[in-house]
């Protein structure tokens, strides 16, 4: 095998950085992009280093895990719509198709059909979403952005309709065990939303599958010519993501207590953010799966410190909106 | 063996031969009157060429005479609107690149093809990667070797497989698109203007490459605009002209200045 002599441009590093294990990071801190490439976990640790001063409650055993449950569902929806971001399209309506399938499992439940045929149906309602969506933008060729403007709308209308503007409440032994199991803190939520992360890093970035997204973001032209399939991997990516909304909707449900035709667009925002938070750029191409996640649990504890001390409800859109327009003027310095 | 096969080629264009008359089974590829047209724009009329097996084939013309879009149908890229491609002598239809693949082209696209983003090994094994175990997870350590082996034969100043191609200079990128192409043992590898854009030694490495190739056996299809490395290199030569192949010279017997001529039109074919 050739030994590869660095021929390519390399990063500069100071000349008399110290040795050691130190020094390379010593050397990356320096830089501009290195805070831009590690943006949110630096950002975590910044609010946690702030809020447990400020709140004696924030980093107690308790408010941890309630934070963890309260992340669970951003964390499964920023991982969905990581996929669809990487191809360089976005799915608007990503909390709208949960909500389809939160009133899915709704009917269904009160049906009589039982938990795991309920779920099934949700996250079947929600995937038709997802189908509709790629169908929309692969074949069709519409523009993402106005193809899931459309579904939101439709999706939201569609559980409104079902639902007739109701919520439906579930009392179902099943989902009470989901809300509060845990294994030590971690409660069951988290837990599975964690395997679902790691389920989809190893897609991303152990499969052909996971290449291929990444290669329909960077340049569709060259991947098509390369015998990428791209309008599939578009239709898949959209169907991955109303997927694991049907998945978050159960989630929903089990924390409601109702499936509730809701619109719940803060979860849409926040997802994005938590993607543009990890490092993942919105002109696709640039898969990240931790770092979207590392984002959501950033939003959920600044979401949580501000309640902690306090302060008023009113402020935390202003709060996630501030760290996110942060963190994509951040992304400028990322490394090419 | 491939060297007989050369001498044999060069005794008949000095005894008997006759533009457009080589016997069947020296024909590897055949293209007739394709046809390809974007909106309004007619960018192939009706074009045919043929590539003798064991040859460096030259297709020249100006820009926008065609000649990309004639390699973008001959890879699978394009789909004709009409016309016919033989194969050895049956005929294929490729609707994607990987068939084209399958049957054995390569091809370097104009452009590259090549997925900035991505790693050089991940952009040398795209649409055909390498799987392992039960879950069929790319062989990334498999992969990586194999890119290194096959960039380290070509480039002058082989980048470490790892880099992400954004990082690449012009060159290296061109490096990579080569030898990717040129490293499956294909029997047919296409060059849209592979040394457009390269120093010297790198124009010189390129070039070696093909003549490598050919050396082996494969059959060369090299667009370019640069006559000195045409008559060089081609043993064989096509010149396209809006949309049509107007001409076609044995080297040995034709001279850039003909060439020109035939480009421009001065000389009708
Ligand atoms: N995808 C496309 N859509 C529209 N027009 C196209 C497309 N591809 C090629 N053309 C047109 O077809 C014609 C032939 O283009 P082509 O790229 O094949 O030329 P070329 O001979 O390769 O030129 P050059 O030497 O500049 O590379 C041009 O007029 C070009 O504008
Ligand atoms: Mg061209």
């Amino acid at each position: 095998m050739s030994t590869p002599t660095k021929t390519g441009p390399t990063r500069t590093k100071p000349a008399d950085a110290p040795h050691g294990v130190v020094a390379p990071i010593i050397g990356q801190a320096r830089q501009v992009s290195f805070w831009a490439e590690q943006a949110a976990p630096i950002g975590l640790v910044g609010l946690v280093i702030v809020f447990s001063i400020l709140s004696p409650t924030f980093l107690t055993l308790g408010n941890i895990r309630a934070m963890l449950v309260a992340a669970a569902i951003l964390i499964v929806l920023s991982v969905a719509q990581s996929f669809v971001i990487t191809t360089g399209g976005i799915d608007l309506s990503i909390s709208a198709t949960m909500t389809v399938g939160a009133v899915g499992f709704g009917l269904a439940w009160q049906a009589g059909l039982g938990f795991v045929l309920s779920g099934l149906v949700a996250v079947a309602s929600a995937l038709v979403i997802g189908l509709i969506n790629g169908l929309l933008i692969a074949r069709g060729k519409v523009t993402d952005f106005i193809a899931t403007l459309g579904t939101l709308s439709v999706a939201t209308g569609l559980a409104l309709i079902f639902s007739d503007g109701k919520p439906i409440t579930v009392n179902s032994s099943e989902l009470l065990t989901l809300t509060s199991g845990s294994i030590g803190i971690f409660g069951y939520p988290i837990i599975l939303a964690v395997i679902i992360g790691a389920l989809a890093w190893f897609v991303m970035f152990r499969t052909r599958f996971g290449l291929h997204v990444q290669a329909a973001g960077g340049s569709e032209e060259s991947a098509v010519a390369n015998g990428v399939n791209a309008p599939r991997v578009r239709i898949a990516v959209y169907l991955i993501s109303a997927g694991l909304a049907g998945v978050a909707a159960l989630l929903l449900v089990a924390r409601v207590g109702a499936a509730e035709p809701a619109i719940n667009t803060a979860f849409l925002l926040n997802c994005i953010a938590a993607v543009v938070l990890g490092g993942v750029s919105l002109t696709g191409g640039k898969a990240r799966i931790v770092g979207p996640i590392i984002g959501a649990l950033l939003l959920t504890a600044l979401t949580n410190g501000l309640t902690l001390l306090g302060v008023s409800q009113f402020y935390q859109p202003l709060a996630v909106g501030l760290v996110v327009v942060l963190a994509a003027l951040l992304t400028r310095f990322q490394k090419k | 063996m491939t060297q007989t096969s050369r001498n044999e080629d060069e005794m008949t264009t000095q005894t008997d031969f006759q533009p457009g008359s080589a016997p069947a089974s020296e024909i590897l590829l055949e293209a007739t009157d394709i046809k390809k047209s974007f909106g309004g724009v007619h960018a192939l009329k009706g074009a045919s060429i043929t590539m003798r097996r064991g040859e460096i084939t030259a297709l020249v013309g100006d820009n926008g005479a065609g000649k990309s879009t004639l390699v973008r149908c001959l890879s699978g890229i394009h789909r004709p609107d009409s016309g016919t491609i033989r194969l050895d002598g049956d005929v294929v239809h490729f609707s994607t690149p990987n068939e084209a693949r399958k049957h054995g082209m390569e091809t370097v696209q104009q452009n590259l093809a090549l997925v900035e983003e991505l790693a050089v090994w991940q952009n040398f094994f795209l649409g055909r990667e390498l799987v392992h175990g039960p879950f069929r997870t790319l062989d990334r350590k498999n992969m990586k070797r194999k890119a290194a082996d096959m960039l380290a034969d070509l480039a002058v100043n082989a980048p470490p497989v790892a880099s992400k191609v954004r990082r690449l200079s012009g060159g290296q990128r061109q490096a990579v698109a080569i030898a990717r192409a040129a490293g499956w043992g294909s029997k047919i590898v296409i060059m849209d203007e592979p040394t457009a854009a390269l120093g010297v030694q790198e124009t010189a490495k390129v070039e070696q490459t093909i003549e490598t190739l050919r050396d082996s056996g494969v059959s060369v299809l090299l667009i370019s605009h640069n006559f000195d490395q045409v008559m060089r290199l081609a043993n064989h030569v096509w010149v396209m002209r809006a949309g049509l192949a107007v001409a076609e010279r044995r080297t040995a017997e034709s001279s850039g200045d003909e060439l020109v001529a035939l480009i421009t039109g001065a000389k009708a074919h």
